[in-house]
């Protein structure tokens, strides 16, 4: 049963409440989504260990309902411009 | 009881600088994800292991737990785990990959 992007990023901010969370639905089919999370918490956490958080925002929905998530985190200082503005 | 799954693991690591979980094999990936990471890779003439857990389901959940990482492929070097497609393809495109090999002494063409 494939995830509404809405409770992708719900899910996320409740774990992030300082994030901000941009999610495309790669497909259109509701399993494959990109999604970029700007938040403090991943200061100082290795790339690594800033998707291990964002996974564990999931509950374990990553790999399973949730096929394919290109995800990007970043600081607020390190987000993409495009995001800043 | 630790994963049985784990031994094998810790095995293929040990014996080899670079090994990749993936998908299928590097000649015939079956996964988008892990064609990505394998062409990363050969890109970089980096010699690797891949290994195939779609033919052992025990390894396929054994990886994940061991990296507590949910996804494949799964890139290792030197035993360390790298990341999934996402960062090893943010890695090389900022150098950071080649530079990583470099550090572990690896052979690769940069």
């Amino acid at each position: 049963m494939p995830m509404e992007a809405s409770v992708i990023e719900q899910m996320i901010k409740e774990a992030f409440p300082d994030a901000k969370v941009i999610i495309e639905d790669l497909r259109g089919d509701g399993d494959h989504y990109s999604a970029l999370v700007v938040s403090e918490a991943f200061t100082g956490k290795s790339r690594v260990a800033q998707h291990q958080m964002v996974y564990g925002a999931l509950q374990g929905k990553m790999g399973g309902e949730l096929h394919a998530l290109a995800l990007q985190t970043a600081t607020p200082e390190n987000a993409p411009d495009w995001v800043k503005g | 009881m630790s994963n049985p799954a784990f031994e094998r693991i810790q095995q293929d690591l040990s014996e080899n600088d670079v090994v990749l979980y993936m998908k299928g094999t590097p000649m015939f990936p079956q996964c988008g994800f892990s064609a990505a990471v394998v062409q990363v890779l050969t890109a970089l003439g980096v010699k690797f292991k891949g290994v195939d857990i779609l033919v052992d389901p025990s390894l396929r959940e054994g990886i994940k737990q061991f990296s507590n990482w949910p996804t494949l492929p799964q890139l290792y070097v030197k035993s360390e785990f790298v990341g999934g497609c996402d960062i090893v393809r943010e890695m090389a495109g900022s150098g950071e990959l080649a530079a990583l090999f470099k550090d572990k002494g690896i052979a690769f063409n940069g």
